[in-house]
């Protein structure tokens, strides 16, 4: 069942040319808004509406200008100065463009805190099956994250990294996309790998290292990667999946493929250079990237004040001229109906979407951070227990009906029993052969590498008692 | 005195690199001087290597170039076509983008302005901007997008306006393009072509005149070969693209004008192959790039003084081809290094340390090196080229060896 929501070029292209003429300087918002509202919707059913239904719905909530600077009756609409880039009007009023706008860019949200849909909203509606598909990868997320961190502080793994706060975006973003889209992650989306049908089991062998590791051994856990899933292996430096994104983006279009690239970054990651280009690129290519912000207030022990001085993330699209939204990431129907909208807009128009999603990191940065050291415990404890993406949806589909307190304990004890499964089994299989350290990394193994595995086979026949048992060749 | 078909046959049984015995599967003996002319290997045996495609062409030995600069137009060659290096390389990318679909090109003003050395002149016209790229400027971003359409598919031949500029690529390069294919656990292949200028060129101050061989060889991953006729231009070109390994391709600022005949069939030429210039039997002299031609200009007084040097262009920077360099040692006893790269970490100290680990018991001395000092390439024309190698320095060396 497709909803969708049409739109009126028309009505954007003549706004836009408004936007030409000189003196005019208050921006409005003309981003395509999808057309329905709650008032549409039974909760109970499946809807199907007429896409020819009111294009312009303006939701009160969604649509406050960024207003840039005030008109003032003193420029000169007349005259036109010609540069390069286009003609641009003049004003003899030497006003700066202020550092910020008095009123931040408001968030979307559809969901309260308590679950209830707000009344007026626009989104797009989910149905029972993919809502309670939702929440079980939610649940099983944030029972995964637990059991893994767990096994970390137990030595059976060396490293991990939880999302324990960003549930909603990992889930409702990856049931927004299609299988095709290609996923480029940064680290703390596993979710989306999750929904895309990666089975615990493959989690498990992946922070394990063993011989059954799709990345056979090579990568820290949580560097996930899997080519069936269009899914990039995860690389630690920040940022750098950025341009990467571009160039998928750029394959797409090439290949006229029906896909966009999807990319996740926090907000860290967004001063490091590789942002910048990777979003002027996707802008100047029009490539259909989707590029997502978990905007979530910390950059290991650096606080988002410390990171940027902009109104977080969202403005710097404009600066791009990139289509931007800021979205309550911690609402997993706003970031559906964002995310399934913005990757609409990235195919079909061939251009670049930013969404940014607000939400807080409760877990720390990783199993080598203690977060305690750098916030108040009791600030942790909020965003955990009052804040909690997982709860909100949960109320929701509760509410509609779609969910009991025995399928919560149903969902959460076979997780878990799935979960210490699935690490049992990996911590028992064994680890890579000797080979693997030397395959892959060329195409066919040149002399030299087959030289260098010779001499460490040599050594290791001699001397087998100085290597840790299971050891294989 | 033999020139060799190099074939690693690394997908039979596992080669054991002896340097006494230094046997490798498949080789075929040729005599020497013989003309030049095109063989497509039959067999796949003889032709495998890693990353080349099935129609492997190898060049045969030349005759002595005495020239320096300009290379000889060979008139024994049945039928060719004379162009200068760049063209060369234009020619090369051109072919393989009408071969195959998914070769795109992308950097800095490579589309409708052709490339700032014109080695894509004329692609936009006739690929199209979308297949011609031009990128905003921003290396790290452009070698990014690069590999990120590479694991889709695509095969990007990524250009840097100078090889000194793709400094800011390092990340992308290091971190990215030589391990994902590995980390990813073979999941993803990264086909890119890395391309650019480097090298001292005249007077184009410090930050132009950079040898970023240097700097890459450690990463693991990449392989790197140095182009320097327009021969090997155009066939280590193609074989590049054709390698599903990220290859750098170091070309040099002051050889894109070099003329040459070269054959009008398809061609490449081995990525992991040294080129034998001029066979000797005094001593073998090591070299790439730009410094072949000032080697080859020493030879020539040398040639007159009486000695018969043997010099070899290496031509694959990462590997090196240890087989036509072990043998060549094996023959003269004496080497001689000549390269442009800094004393401290270049080609030609890994290349010095190779050869003393695994050819030491046949050195009658030791290898030496010639290379640019620790320093900035200065602008002024004096200083400059005080810093390159200059042929008197290799006929001293030379003959300072061979007492």
């Amino acid at each position: 069942m497709a909803i969708w929501f049409a739109r009126s070029r028309n009505i954007v292209f003549s706004l836009r040319h408004n936007l030409n003429l000189p003196g005019i300087l208050i921006k409005r918002d003309y981003s395509p808004r999808p057309a329905f509202t709650n008032s549409q919707l039974s909760s109970k059913s499946s809807v199907f509406l007429d896409s020819f239904t009111s294009l312009r719905h303006e939701s009160t909530a969604v649509e406050k200008q960024l207003d840039l600077v005030q008109r003032s009756d003193e420029e000169n609409p007349d005259q036109e100065l010609d540069f390069p880039g286009g003609k641009l009007g003049s004003t003899s009023k030497m006003k700066f463009i202020p550092e910020s706008s008095p009123l931040r860019v408001p968030c979307y949200r559809v969901l309260d805190e308590d679950g209830r849909i707000i009344p007026d909203s626009d989104y797009i509606p989910v149905s029972e099956k993919l809502a309670v598909r939702m929440y079980e990868h939610m649940a099983t997320l944030q029972v995964m994250d637990h059991i893994f961190y767990e096994a970390q502080r137990q030595g059976r793994i060396s490293f991990f990294i939880t999302t324990v706060g960003e549930e909603a975006i990992n889930i409702a973003s990856a049931a927004a996309l299609s299988p095709d889209d290609v996923v480029l992650p940064q680290y703390r989306e596993p979710g989306v790998l999750l929904w895309r049908g990666f089975t615990l089991q493959e989690f498990a062998n992946q922070c394990f290292g063993n011989k059954a590791d799709h990345g056979k051994g090579r990568q820290m856990p949580v560097h996930y990667g899997s080519n069936r899933h269009n899914h990039f292996t995860v690389s630690s430096p920040i940022a750098t999946q950025l341009p990467q994104a571009a160039g998928v983006g750029y394959s797409l279009k090439m290949e006229k493929k029906n896909a966009c690239a999807v990319t996740f970054i926090g907000d860290g990651g967004t001063s490091e250079g590789d942002f910048h280009a990777g979003l002027n690129f996707a802008a100047v290519m029009e490539a259909p990237v989707v590029f997502i912000c978990r905007n979530n207030g910390w950059a290991i022990s650096t606080h988002i004040s410390e990171q940027f001085r902009s109104d977080g993330i969202v403005v710097k699209g404009r600066a791009y001229g990139i289509r931007s939204i800021r979205v309550d990431g911690n609402d997993a129907l706003a970031v559906y109906s964002a995310v399934r909208s913005a990757r609409e807009m990235a195919v079909k128009e061939q251009r670049p979407v930013l969404i940014e999603a607000m939400t807080y990191r409760v877990g720390h940065h990783s199993t080598s951070d203690d977060s305690t050291k750098y916030r108040a415990a009791d600030e942790i404890q909020y965003w955990k227990m009052s804040r909690n993406p997982v709860n909100r949806f949960r109320k929701w589909v509760e509410d509609n009906g779609w969910w009991s307190e025995e399928d919560e304990s149903k969902i959460r004890s076979n997780a878990r029993k799935q979960i210490l499964q699935a690490i049992q089994t990996a911590e028992k299989l064994d680890k890579q052969p000797l080979t693997e350290l030397f395959s892959d990394v060329y195409d066919v193994k040149p002399k030299n590498l087959e030289e260098q595995e010779l001499g460490l086979k040599e050594l290791v026949e001699k001397q087998p008692q100085d290597y840790p048992p299971g050891f294989q060749i | 005195m033999s020139a060799i078909i190099h074939g690693a046959g690394a997908a039979t049984a596992l080669t054991t690199f002896n340097s006494k015995k230094l046997v490798a599967p498949c080789r075929t003996n040729l005599p020497a001087r013989s003309k030049r002319c095109i063989v497509v290997a039959g067999s796949d045996d003889a032709s495998k290597s890693f990353g080349s495609s099935s129609v492997l062409s190898v060049r045969r030995p030349q005759k002595l170039i005495a020239n320096a600069v300009a290379t000889k137009t060979d008139t024994s060659a049945t039928t060719g076509h004379e162009l200068l290096l760049f063209e060369a390389l234009q020619e090369g990318l051109e072919e393989e983008m009408d071969r195959d679909p998914h070769v795109c090109v992308m950097g800095e003003d490579v589309g409708h302005y052709g490339g700032s050395y014109k080695v894509t002149k004329g692609l936009a016209d006739k690929f199209g901007d979308l297949r011609v790229l031009d990128t905003p400027i921003c290396e790290n971003a452009f070698t990014g997008m690069g590999i990120g359409a590479a694991m889709t598919g695509l095969r990007p031949v990524i250009e840097g306006m100078n090889m000194g500029f793709l400094l800011l690529a390092f990340n992308q390069i290091s971190n990215n393009c030589g391990m994902l294919h590995y980390t990813s656990g073979g999941q993803f292949t990264i086909p890119v072509v890395i391309r650019g200028p480097g090298g001292v060129g005249r007077q184009l101050g410090a930050e132009h005149s950079q040898r970023l061989e240097s700097y890459f060889q450690s990463i693991p991953g990449i392989q790197m070969v140095a182009c320097s006729t327009p021969y090997n231009a155009k066939g280590l070109m193609k074989a590049a693209i054709r390698s599903e390994n990220p290859v750098i391709l170091f070309e040099h600022v002051l050889l894109y004008n070099l003329k040459e005949k070269i054959p009008d069939d398809d061609y490449i030429c081995n990525l992991e192959e040294a080129e034998m210039v001029r066979p000797g039997e005094h001593i073998t002299i090591l070299t790439y790039s730009r410094m072949r031609y000032h080697v080859m200009q020493a030879a020539k007084t040398l040639v007159n003084k009486g000695y018969d040097p043997e010099v070899i262009d290496i031509r694959s920077l990462k590997p090196f081809d240890l087989y036509t360099i072990g043998n060549s040692v094996k023959k003269t006893h004496r080497v001689l290094i000549v390269e442009e790269c800094m004393r401290t970490g270049g080609i030609g100290a890994s290349l010095t340390a190779a050869i003393n680990e695994n050819f030491h018991d046949y050195l009658d001395a030791p290898v030496m090196c010639l290379s640019s000092q620790d320093v900035p390439t200065p602008y002024a024309g004096t200083l400059e080229e005080w810093t390159v190698v200059q042929p008197a320095q290799i006929v001293t060396a030379v003959e300072q060896l061979c007492q």
